[in-house]
């Protein structure tokens, strides 16, 4: 049962095969036989059978969603009331959220069932989730490998079958990536199309909340879910919400795919252009035309991005001060004390890189030469976008250079694993939604397809990847010794 | 470009950010390599570009003001580390 799609569960419910509390407790069986994978920080058992016994009673009822009763889970980035939100670090370890997150909200009126907290790096902040304080995750494909981050959690899970489904978060990558590197869809939707209420804030410009899903339907039966406008997000922008199954089915002949030629130049291995090569051929098989497009200013995106996401991190760290909730330190001699080794303290190795990096960059001096020339950079990155929009429908490329790296392999080289964000990072920067779509394995470890469209149309987006897994089915391939 | 151990720790402290004298050097290594990378932006001339903070070009929303929420100071406090009489505990600050 574990293998269904949201789509079968939801049938399958109704039709009385299983119930939720028997589909629940099954997930929950596999959560605990695959512990050493280290994807949950917090399972959340009772609350989980509690969930489904009232999804069960509201499927007897007839007033079921399409959600009602799909065991998912949450990133530990989300407010969850009542239950502990850590956001991967030591500094909230101790953080019983006091209230919801809008999109925790969302999931539950629609009645599914959250099996508990994923692990992620510490913040939001990595791409490997060894920054976490819970302990580094563990590729399903491979357990010597990185699952990819900061959603890392989130897309082990999702590919080892510990949850139907989970929730992301992508600040410069982090459900494209991790989705990519575990063989599952991820979606980072347009900035301001998911509320980012109750999300703690990494860099509030960028952070953007979506599904990470193992198909492109199930990802847009999520996505219906967690979108739309709300009044509690001032970022929120208020387009109304298609709906995204509706044209899941459209035929793709006469698609433009625009080839941005920056993302496929020095430093993609050989064996992931190999496969994005096949990828893009199947979509020529459906009907699809493919172009190369430029994006000039591409190569600037990591330079601009590790100064506004550090930046607005360390103004929206400032928060965690030892006083009103999380860490505290231990007998502080006065109120400097008490911030310095609280924050000392209670922070990880890249969180603090990261908040002196954005606390050089904002001081008096610095601003307009880091900040507010990030800034304009940014904007010439988003006309890139743009102009090469204008002349297709997607752009498609690869999420990542390579394939899962080794755990312990660049986590003493931050530099060289920022370098590795290069073809996530733009998207951010400019708003625009993308995708990451199992696209085949190298050397046994999967390869993600990256589509990349214009401002709210994730509609697009997922037919175009529908399409492609209506014809293929990496999508559907399980890790061995997770089957 | 490099940055210096006392540009660092000046920087831990207006972030009020406890780092440890060992790990200072570490840090400063760090953030040099970081700030090379952040130089290549200079390559850009981006004279009479409008610096972008949201991708829609955005402004904050106004609301009528009214009340919408109450605070609950009780359920806030709960997961507060020290507090006494409805106020946050910190060290004595005045003498």
């Amino acid at each position: 049962m574990y293998n269904k799609t949201i789509a079968e569960l939801a049938k399958s419910l109704r039709s009385g095969e299983f119930s939720s509390v028997e589909l629940t407790l099954a997930f929950l069986d596999r959560i605990k036989q695959h512990g050493s994978l280290n994807a949950y920080v917090t399972i959340t058992e009772d609350l989980a059978l509690q969930a489904a016994k009232t999804a069960d009673i509201r499927l007897a009822a007839g007033n079921a969603e399409l959600l009602t009763g799909i065991p998912i889970a949450q990133k530990d980035i989300f407010c969850t009331e009542g239950i502990k939100t850590s956001c991967g670090s030591r500094m909230l370890d101790n953080f019983i959220a006091p209230y919801n997150a809008t999109v925790v909200d969302k999931f539950n009126s629609a009645g599914a069932v959250m099996l508990g907290k994923l692990n992620m790096d510490e913040f939001a902040m990595g791409s490997s989730n060894e920054t976490s304080y819970y302990g580094a995750v563990k590729n399903p494909w491979n357990i010597n490998a990185v699952p990819g981050g900061s959603s890392g959690g989130s897309a082990a899970a999702v590919a080892a079958r510990l949850a139907v489904c989970a929730t992301g978060t992508d600040t410069g990558g982090s459900i494209r990536q991790p989705a990519a590197l575990c063989g599952i869809t991820g979606l980072k939707p347009t900035y301001g199309r998911v509320s980012r209420y109750g999300m703690i804030a990494y860099a509030s410009s960028l952070d953007q909340g979506g599904p990470m899903t193992r198909s492109a339907e199930d990802a847009a039966l999520m996505l219906q879910t967690m979108a739309g406008f709300d009044d509690k997000d001032s970022t929120s922008v208020d387009v109304s919400v298609p709906d995204y199954r509706a044209g899941l089915n459209n035929s793709l002949e006469g698609l433009k795919i625009g080839l941005p030629k920056e993302f496929f130049g020095e430093g993609l291995s050989s064996d992931v252009a190999a496969t994005l090569e096949a990828a893009i051929n199947e979509y020529r098989k459906l009907g699809a035309t493919v172009t190369e497009v430029s994006m000039p200013s591409l190569k600037l995106a990591i330079p601009a991005y590790y100064v506004i996401a550090p930046a607005e991190c360390s103004a929206n760290l400032s928060r965690f001060d030892g006083v009103r909730f999380g860490y505290r330190c231990e007998n502080p001699v006065d109120l400097t004390d008490l911030y310095t080794r609280s924050r000392g303290e209670g922070f990880g190795k890249e969180v603090k890189r990261r908040i002196l990096m954005g606390t050089y960059a904002l001081s008096a001096g610095y601003y307009d030469a880091y900040y507010i020339k990030a800034q304009k950079v940014r904007r010439l990155i988003s006309e890139d976008f743009k102009r090469a929009l204008a002349e297709v429908d997607v752009m498609m490329g690869p999420v990542t250079p390579s394939t899962a790296f080794g755990i312990g392999e660049k986590i003493d080289n931050p530099i060289e694993m920022y370098l590795s964000d290069i073809y996530t990072i733009a998207i951010n920067l400019a708003g625009v939604p993308a995708m990451s779509v199992p696209a085949g394995f190298a050397k046994g470890l999967p390869v993600g397809l990256q589509i990349i469209g214009h401002y709210f149309a994730e509609d697009k987006l997922l037919n175009i990847a529908h399409q492609y897994q209506q014809v293929t089915d990496w999508h559907t391939q399980i890790p061995k010794g997770f089957e | 470009m490099s940055l210096t151990v006392s540009e660092v720790k000046d920087c831990a402290h207006l972030a009020r950010l406890g780092i440890e004298e060992q790990d200072i050097s570490s840090y400063a290594k760090d953030l040099s390599g970081m700030l090379d990378l952040l130089t290549q932006m200079n390559d850009l001339d981006t004279d009479g570009v409008e610096p972008m903070a949201h991708p829609m070009d955005q402004v904050q929303r106004l609301r009528v003001d009214v009340v919408t929420e109450q605070v609950d100071r009780e359920k806030f406090q709960a997961i507060a580390p020290q507090v006494e009489a409805g106020l946050y505990l910190v060290p004595k600050v005045i003498e």
